[in-house]
């Protein structure tokens, strides 16, 4: 197990949890209820919670002199790894659901496994993120069932959104020579081991739902390699903009 | 909040009681507007116990409850008025008492 292997897995970790925390961000006053806006800003708050600790590893690791702030404020979006999905714009309530739901059941199965890490640091944050992550996919997967299994209006707008973000899932459990060589020193998961707990959990939430699961894509995003949509680069912009025009700058 | 459509105007209203500690009795602290008593309880959680105020949550539909008439309170809660001696605080205590 190398340096730069593992550095380049956790800022994937932390660069998903951070991407998707900013989206949900973009909610707080835009909800359609007041108890939903405080909901997705818990996740938001859990999620760049998440994000700190795994950035303020991954400057260690990294040794450079930068600290998690340099790291979420000041890389461009090619130095970026996070999921594709997790940049995926909000859309309305419904899509929010959907895309919240796909990444919390893949947190779930990743967290679970990661406490059994041979790097206790990563098996630390695992195990704290791992109980919020309970509660989102509890979230997301409540309100799921209850637009799947809802008017026909809700019904057909969440189906709509799981059939435009299913694509992007294929990347979920895409290993590359990176997660390989951390899952044969013990220090991340296989992937290989966890879709298929993935999938059934996936399965039977939109059975439940009443929505129809589309089928295989093999469509592959690279975000976890810096390559992104165009829609990491827009939100970029606007999350990096205060850091970037006044360097420095503090609360 | 900002789009009419949406509006959450068909959601009942739920009184929220929240236990702070273990061995305390539930409180009551606000209510909330949700779908049903489950979504209720999520929506207790994300609102009332985000600074770690409690342990446990119980949801009743608002329009659950029996409330007295605020018109009768006279006759519910006058003739307790000169009772005093049913305060426990009336009767001296001895002090080989202990523990009371």
């Amino acid at each position: 197990m190398s340096a730069p292997d593992l550095l380049r897995y956790v800022l994937r970790l932390g660069d998903t949890s951070l991407i998707l925390g900013q989206r949900l961000g973009e909610w707080v006053g835009h909800a359609p209820a007041l108890e939903e806006d405080l909901g997705l800003g818990n996740l938001a708050l859990d999620l760049i919670g998440q994000a700190r600790l795994l950035l303020s590893y991954a400057a260690e690791i990294e040794g450079r002199g930068r600290d998690e702030d340099a790291l979420a404020f000041l890389r461009d979006a090619p130095e970026f790894s996070n999921l594709t999905l997790a940049e995926q714009p909000n859309g309305d309530f419904g899509r929010t659901i959907v895309r919240q739901w796909l990444i919390d059941a893949w947190q779930l199965e990743v967290y679970e496994a990661l406490q059994a890490s041979t790097d206790t640091r990563l098996a630390g944050i695992a195990a704290k993120a791992l109980q919020e992550t309970r509660y989102h996919y509890r979230f997301s997967s409540g309100w799921l069932v209850r637009l799947g299994d809802g008017t026909q209006e809700s019904h057909g707008r969440v189906q709509e959104s799981i059939d435009a973000l299913w694509p992007f899932t294929h990347e979920l459990f895409a290993a590359d020579d990176v997660e390989e060589r951390l899952a044969a020193a013990g220090v991340a998961p296989r992937l290989d081991l966890l879709e298929p707990r993935w999938s059934a959990r996936v399965s039977d939430a939109l059975h439940e739902a009443t929505l129809t699961r589309p089928s295989k894509v093999h469509f592959p995003w690279h975000g976890k390699h810096g390559v992104h949509t165009e829609h990491l680069g827009h939100m970029l912009g606007e999350m990096q903009h205060l850091q970037r025009t006044y360097p420095g700058a503090q609360w | 909040m900002n789009n009419p459509v949406s509006q959450d105007q068909d959601w009942p209203l739920f009184e929220v009681f929240i236990r702070s500690r273990a061995g305390l009795e539930h409180k009551h602290v606000g209510s909330l507007h949700a779908a049903d008593a489950q979504m209720a309880v999520e929506h207790a959680r994300d609102v009332y116990t985000r600074r770690q105020e409690g342990v446990s949550i119980w949801v009743v539909r608002s329009s659950d409850i029996t409330a007295s008439d605020p018109a009768e309170a006279d006759a519910l809660f006058e003739p307790a008025r000169d009772k005093i001696y049913r305060h426990p605080t009336f009767y001296a205590i001895p002090d080989e008492v202990k523990n009371l």
